[in-house]
């Protein structure tokens, strides 16, 4: 049966595809196009600027992708008419549910960053030091961070009201990008120390200097196992603090 | 050791209070959002509400029971308790035999809900909804399909197989809900005020929906607030009102219960005791109540009363800002009972 909840979730996205696409991928890639094309070409960052860039670039997709698809239809479904009764009459534990929300936005999230790399490649042209020998590597930080993610989404989903949505993205959603160094690299901010622990708080600048090291291990970067480690410790946490929050509103 | 399961459902002592409410300040002191509030009569600010106070009913299966009360007596409380989706705070609900706390997954097997508010998945179609409710209670995807169709030929909504759901009526869009209740062809079906907003004939094409389902053998649960849809539909009524059970019986012995004669209810511009003891003394006039500023007056023969009743109001120096006549009913019980009106 989670399977079922989870078919209903792949057909109603696979409708709205190319919205999917373009909300999740519109701020990474105009930054993209931005800081990694116009400024290189206009002499005001280096060109190794863009190795820094990618990783972080496809970390925001990630980040988006995952809470957007998560927290959004469950402020619908917790909204005026209650749509998710139907999967909470569903006989299942109400935690299922919770957990087809996660590992559907998950998906979504992989999805959009596979459709974000290519292009922002494509717009960067040549990388210096892009490797694609840790493949396997870079699929493992991206799921770990896709998941990272949703779990946040359900945390957030079920603790913000319909009429909360604006305040969502600009209070919690856009200085999550802003100071998660996805558009600078972490051992940047040594010139910056009070910057440098503020942001170790951020899930996104684990994902960011995980994809830095699969996909430019030449560039400065945060070790790969600290990088798991501190996702899986987030993802564990606000698994918990998510699930309370939907249970709480799923069966009051 | 469970009884001989002949209860299909079953509260006992049942309570819920609801916290209370974190009241924000209002800049412009208009009212709170709908549905932000839990509905019901006035009281304190920050208080608890006490949604259901020790509610205990007994549906033996095949019945069709009634839940009658005005809004905030605690009905839709009650069905959210018994249908898995809203916690008790004291009492114990059983469906079958099981508890719907520590065996929700399995209560929910056997249960169909038509909610207060259609929430159909607006991301499927309106066959969609059906197929993956199906799949969701394990059906396979041929037979999910299969029922499918059959349910929406059933409830006359074949046509409309492939619409959106936005696209459909309201009264479309409630059979579309019962027929997702029925997919699973669940024993006990609940229904919280089907007909609210339904016009006349939608809602005796539901009544005809209602009784064939009570004839196959269904156990069947209904709230309303509407006094001829319990007489005409349900075995029996349980009249409640602000979480308390006040009287539980076929709806042709709870009309034998209320006072007898017409009711007349009359609204003064101030207390109604006072002319309580002069409405008394005029002829035939069975029974007097008086709760706050409305005068209820029981008399054979209705209208009669009237002039008279209101020469004693004007004697003792009030007005009379309203007058209503009902015949003996469900409704006039529930007035003697609480002293308010159903809705």
């Amino acid at each position: 049966m989670l399977l079922a909840l989870l078919m209903r979730d792949v057909i109603v996205v696979r409708r709205e595809l190319a919205f999917f696409l373009m909300r999740t991928a519109m701020q990474p890639l105009m930054f993209t196009v931005v800081f990694g094309y116009l400024l290189p070409r206009m002499g005001f960052v280096h060109r190794e600027y863009t190795a820094a860039l990618l990783p972080g670039v496809l970390a925001v997709s990630l980040a988006l992708a995952a809470v957007q698809s998560v927290a959004l239809p469950m402020v619908a479904d917790f909204g005026f008419t209650r749509e998710i009764e139907d999967r909470l009459l569903a006989p299942v534990p109400s935690w299922m549910v919770a957990l087809a929300k996660v590992i559907s936005g998950a998906v979504q999230a992989v999805v959009a960053a596979s459709f974000v790399l290519p292009l922002a490649r494509l717009i960067m042209g040549p990388i210096p030091g892009l490797s694609a020998a840790h493949i396997g590597l870079v699929f493992l930080v991206t799921l770990f961070g896709a998941t990272a993610f949703s779990v946040i989404g359900l945390y957030l989903g079920s603790v913000i009201e319909g009429t909360q949505i604006g305040l969502l993205f600009g209070i919690v959603v856009a200085p999550m990008i802003m100071f998660g160094c996805a558009y600078y690299p972490w051992r940047g901010l040594d010139a910056v120390p009070l910057m440098k622990y503020v942001v170790l708080l951020n899930p996104l600048t684990y994902i960011a200097e995980g994809l830095r090291a699969v996909l430019v291990p030449a560039q400065p970067h945060m070790q790969l196992p600290v990088v798991l480690a501190a996702l899986a410790f987030m993802t564990g946490l606000f698994w918990r603090l998510g699930l309370r929050s939907f249970m709480k509103r799923a069966i009051g | 050791m469970r009884a001989a399961v002949s209860m299909a459902i079953e509260t006992r002592a049942l309570r819920k209070v609801y916290a209370a409410p974190k009241l924000k300040k209002r800049r412009s002191g208009g009212p709170p959002p709908p549905g932000s509030l839990p509905s019901g009569p006035p009281r304190p600010s920050g208080s608890p509400v006490v949604a259901l106070d020790g509610l205990d009913l007994a549906v033996p299966t095949g019945e069709f029971f009634g839940l009658l009360g005005p809004n905030g007596a605690g009905k839709t409380t009650t069905i959210g308790i018994l249908t898995t989706r809203v916690l008790p705070t004291g009492g114990q609900a059983l469906i079958g035999g099981e508890d719907v706390v520590s065996h929700a997954v399995a209560v929910r097997r056997r249960i169909g809900v038509v909610p207060q508010r259609p929430n159909a998945d607006r991301g499927l179609s309106v066959v969609e909804n059906l197929i993956f409710h199906a799949a969701y209670f394990g059906f396979s995807r041929a037979l999910s399909r299969s029922r499918a169709e059959e349910i929406l030929a059933r409830m006359g909504l074949a046509d409309r197989a492939d619409a959106r759901v936005e696209h459909l009526s309201g009264g479309q869009q409630q059979r579309l809900m019962i027929a997702r209740a029925l997919i699973h062809e669940p024993e006990i079906l609940f229904l919280d005020e089907p007909t609210v907003g339904l016009d006349p004939q939608a809602r005796l094409a539901l009544w005809e929906i209602l009784r064939a389902l009570h004839t196959e053998g269904r156990t069947i649960i209904m709230t309303t607030h509407y006094m001829e849809e319990a007489e005409q539909l349900c075995d029996r009524v349980a009249i409640v009102d602000r979480g308390r059970l006040l009287a539980c019986d076929a709806p042709a012995e709870l009309r034998r219960k209320a006072p007898g004669g017409t009711l007349i209810e009359i609204s003064l511009d101030g207390a109604a005791a006072p002319v309580a003891a002069a409405a008394r003394a005029i002829g035939g006039v069975l029974e007097v109540e008086a709760h706050d500023n409305t005068l209820a007056v029981y008399h054979p023969g209705g209208g009669e009363a009237v002039a008279p009743l209101i020469g004693a109001v004007q004697a003792a120096g009030r007005q009379v800002t309203n007058i209503r006549l009902a015949p003996p009913s469900l409704e006039t019980l529930f007035v003697s009972l609480t002293g308010r009106k159903l809705d």
